[in-house]
């Protein structure tokens, strides 16, 4: 059993059709063109590379390298875009641990390497790109920011395996100075504690919460099921704002749209 | 954590509303605001459990035998001493005094 | 003026809270805050957690002018929680920024400041804290088309978590000495990695790479100041007037990837080697 997940590279493989992966990018990013129906898109990964330079990112975490290549492989899509009517869609395929933690990663700046990723996808929104993220596995923290949380669009797979927060529990449990016992039952009656998905779907941030049979390696059933909710979200894009209001009005985020009325109304 | 009140008979309202402190360790919050005439009412919500006691004492030694304006006193504490305690009222009062 | 009285006339900017800082930086009699304390907009999450909330939720946004230029200034409450974001404090942020650029669009060209005091993420409100960063970032991006945001780390605290990627996105940034500004705080680097790979309680060792002196000489920030509030606001003042950057710091992948495929990464890192990868070159 490895230290790292697979699912990323699954998924990414199974939605490329076995188109390889571009030159030109960390092992540890795959990025691929590939035509879903009638859409060209930008498929984007960030998978385990246990031969990678920095061996604090070996296990797939987001890291100096991830930051920066996913900043370039927008970037790439953006410029070729510049002039195009329809914009490619991209689509991040959300596997990510957490980001890198170590001594080369803090000196060298990884806090601007994971804004350089979430600089560019926030751009290609703004610059008309549909932005889709397909959550197959975690989606943590500074990982989650960098590479899929400045979507349009969020999917997430319902799965156990798949969760966002800010912390691992174990950690967590640490730093509020609880046991992880105390900060499950917390978890329980506090849904933006929640570590399971459809808690956070509660919050409303998310647009489709998707079953699939074999979410490690996907079925042929899986993935025409999950092509066609990734067609739709990008369809749902096309006449939308390119801001990410849509991510506001469930219950358990009242306080969120009253404190922008308040703003608005003393502005 | 508790929430706690007390009221204590006052005088007229000030005109004035005050803010001083933070709800950091071993700090407090305290919010001063115009109340109805002659009631001081204080509402303290304190990270310290079973310390009503030690609140009535300090606010009874404050007030027992004044006629403080009539506030409407908000605090938010994060285990102060009372020593810290008296000193963020003392300041926030000064502030309204200064209207 | 004598040495001894420009200490004397020296006033920390550190030892201000942040209603303080912000008034400190804004023009005399300008200074407006919204939401204020005493309208009590708090967390709806802390309470049940048996945590006492503060009025403002640690987050104070405020209009007014710096030397004349309008802007709104959103600074954070190191002493309050952390200076961690809750669902209050992060929408306060993220819609000061997001009618800044509102405004912009309407023609009236306000900047923003950020007063950035913060580990990050509020544990306790987890989701909503990571979900209010990520509007955070969106909406830095989408002011920064026609305005610059400037970033202020001054300490103690120091700028972690997901608040270190919002001052990677802000269009300049300005630091002190005693700022660190990191992604990852020191404990938890030591918890994941090890002590040999971070030592959370060296503190040389930590300011040696994440603290301000350091973060300028490599050039991921660009303005490094005394901890005074006359030169802070001078200098804020002056990074607002430079207008949008040619290009972003967090723009420039192609740069950073070049200079890290340099690196020799077989050793351990030093705070020399990123200054000598990095020096010299700004955005």
């Amino acid at each position: 059993m490895s230290a790292y997940s697979l699912r990323g590279l699954r998924w990414f493989e199974a939605l490329s059709g076995g188109a390889g992966a571009l030159q030109g990018f960390p092992a540890s990013l795959k990025v691929a063109d590939v035509r879903l129906g009638e859409q060209n898109v930008r498929l984007l990964a960030v998978v385990a590379d246990p031969d990678n330079h920095f061996p604090r990112a070996r296990n797939g975490e987001v890291g100096l390298l991830e930051g920066w290549g996913l900043a370039k492989a927008v970037d790439e899509a953006i410029d070729a875009d510049r002039n195009a009517i329809h914009k490619r869609a991209l689509i991040a395929i959300v596997d990510v641990p957490s980001q890198a933690y170590g001594r080369r990663e803090e000196a060298l700046g990884i806090h601007q390497a994971l804004a350089g990723a979430a600089d560019s996808y926030a751009r290609a929104r703004l610059a008309g790109h549909p932005v889709i993220g397909l959550l197959v596995g975690k989606a943590m923290s500074g990982a989650f920011l960098a590479h899929g949380y400045q979507a349009n669009r969020l999917i997430a797979l319902r799965d156990p395996g798949v969760m966002v927060h800010a912390m691992g529990k174990a950690s967590a449990a640490r730093v509020t100075l609880r046991s992880v016992e105390e900060l499950e039952a917390l978890a329980a009656s506090v849904p933006p504690m929640a570590y399971d998905i459809d808690s956070f779907a509660s919050l409303g941030l998310l647009w489709e919460t998707l079953s699939v049979e074999q979410i490690e390696q996907p079925c042929a059933t899986d993935l025409a099921r999950v092509i066609d909710c990734l067609q739709q979200a990008i369809n749902d894009v096309a006449a939308a704002p390119r801001d990410l209001s849509s991510r506001l009005g469930a219950t358990h985020r009242a306080a969120s749209s009253t404190v922008r009325q308040l703003l608005r109304a003393q502005w | 954590m508790e929430t706690l009140s007390f009221e204590f008979p006052a005088g007229q309202p000030p005109r004035g509303r005050a803010l001083v402190g933070c709800v950091g360790s071993g700090d407090l919050e305290v919010l001063i605001e115009p109340g109805l005439a002659g009631k001081l009412t204080i509402q303290v919500q304190t990270s310290v459990n079973g310390s009503e006691q030690r609140w009535q004492h300090l606010f009874a030694r404050m007030f027992d035998g004044q006629t403080p304006p009539a506030m409407s006193i908000d605090i938010h504490d994060f285990g102060a001493t009372p020593g810290v305690v008296r000193l963020r009222l003392e300041q926030g009062f000064e502030e309204i005094g200064h209207d | 003026m004598t040495d001894s009285a420009a200490l004397l006339n020296k006033h920390s900017f550190v030892e201000l809270g942040a209603r303080q800082r912000a008034k400190a930086l804004l023009d005399a009699g300008t200074f407006r805050e919204l939401l204020d304390p005493f309208q009590r907009i708090m967390s709806p999450w802390l309470l049940r957690q048996g945590v006492v909330p503060q009025s403002d939720d640690g987050v104070v946004i405020a209009k007014g002018n710096l030397d004349g230029l309008p802007v709104v200034i959103a600074a954070i409450e190191g002493a309050f929680q952390g200076g961690s974001l809750g669902e209050v404090g992060g929408a306060k942020i993220a819609g000061a920024l997001e009618l800044a650029a509102e405004d912009n669009r309407k023609g009236i060209p306000t900047r923003a400041v950020l007063l950035l005091e913060t580990g990050g993420v509020r544990l306790q409100e987890a989701n909503l804290g990571l979900a209010a960063i990520a509007e955070i970032h969106s909406a830095i991006v989408d002011l920064r088309q026609y305005q610059p945001v400037v970033g202020v780390v001054a300490g103690s605290v120091g700028c972690f978590g997901g608040m270190s990627i919002a001052a990677g996105l802000c269009s300049y940034l300005l630091v002190t000495q005693e700022a660190r500004l990191g992604l990852n705080g020191p404990q938890v680097i030591e918890q994941e990695a090890g002590l040999d790979e971070y030592d959370s309680r060296d503190r040389p060792f930590i300011w040696s790479l994440t603290g301000g002196e350091q973060r300028f000489a490599t050039g991921l920030v660009d303005r490094y100041a005394a901890d005074d509030v006359t030169q802070i606001r001078q200098q804020v003042s002056q990074l607002l007037h430079l207008g949008v950057p040619e290009q972003h710091r967090s723009g420039q992948a192609e740069l950073f990837l070049q200079r890290l495929a340099r690196l020799d990464t077989d050793v351990q890192i030093e705070p020399a080697t990123v200054r000598q990868l990095y020096q010299g070159e700004r955005s």
